[in-house]
């Protein structure tokens, strides 16, 4: 890695999970990539869209089920309200480190310069419109055309 | 250590953040300023500057979030008034700390 001595540039974020854990490291990323000086996009696709869909993005919710970590018996993850609790229980602690919520994030991370695209496939496949993403959203892009975007010295890729 | 910035002996650590605000003024922000490419400083920066020194005396943590709510300066100014990382240049032009967080 010898381009820019291995200093990073720009980092081109894929989302492609809604779960608010994801969303939440996919956009802290991005957000602190922005915070260093480091230019960054986040690819929007498959189930990611969601955290862009204006009607869907302030209803998130944390993964009980098939999550270790959380240490919830899966039987029980799946109970009735298990999401609902643990999000919100989630909320309380992110609001404590003033971590914002998913639309002020996505204001915040807007006029940060951070720039959004939504997957065109996925778009499709969801029968999504351009009008139901959130305003801040530059477009809507092929995977060939969001790599194009990345096409500079110093550009990272990461899966999320 | 010690570093001569505008013709004053100041404390600094190894990043370059003031130890001490006490030995802040503003012709020392404003060579730091020029040395991270932010240039003159203007009206906006220094309202900015006093700003973040108000919040750090008061011991409030300092966030981009903080700032866009603040009603002294938007998220969109403070980048276009401090570059390439603003919450860290604004901190260290204001003679504070180097912000510790992540959001």
């Amino acid at each position: 890695m010898n381009e820019y001595n291995g200093e990073i540039k720009k980092m081109m974020i894929i989302l492609s999970k809604a779960s608010l854990e994801n969303v939440y490291a996919a956009f802290i990323l991005a957000n602190g990539a922005r915070m260093e000086g480091i230019e960054a996009e986040i690819f929007f696709t498959f189930f990611g869209l969601e955290a862009i869909h204006k009607k869907k993005l302030e209803k998130l919710h944390v993964a009980t089920v098939g999550n270790p970590a959380m240490h919830i018996p899966t039987m029980i993850g799946g109970l009735p309200g298990m999401e609902a609790m643990a999000t919100k229980m989630m909320k309380k602690e992110m609001e404590k480190l003033d971590i914002p919520p998913v639309h002020e994030f996505l204001d915040i991370m807007k006029q940060s310069g951070v720039k959004f695209w939504a997957c065109k496939l996925a778009m499709e496949m969801f029968h999504y419109k351009e009008e139901d993403l959130y305003e801040g959203v530059g477009g809507v892009l092929t995977v060939g055309e969001f790599y194009k975007k990345g096409s500079v010295l110093g550009t990272h890729m990461l899966f999320v | 250590m010690e570093k001569i910035i505008a013709g004053k002996t100041i404390h600094v650590n190894e990043e370059g953040y003031l130890t001490a605000l006490s030995e802040w003024d503003k012709s020392i922000a404003s060579e730091i300023a020029k040395e991270e490419g932010v240039g003159e400083l203007g009206d906006r920066h220094w309202q900015v500057i006093e700003y973040l020194q108000g919040q750090f005396k008061q011991e409030i943590p300092l966030s981009i979030r903080k700032i866009g709510k603040s009603g002294v300066v938007g998220i969109e100014e403070f980048y276009a008034l401090f570059p390439q990382g603003p919450l860290k240049k604004a901190s260290k032009i204001a003679g504070i700390p180097k912000p510790a967080s992540c959001i």
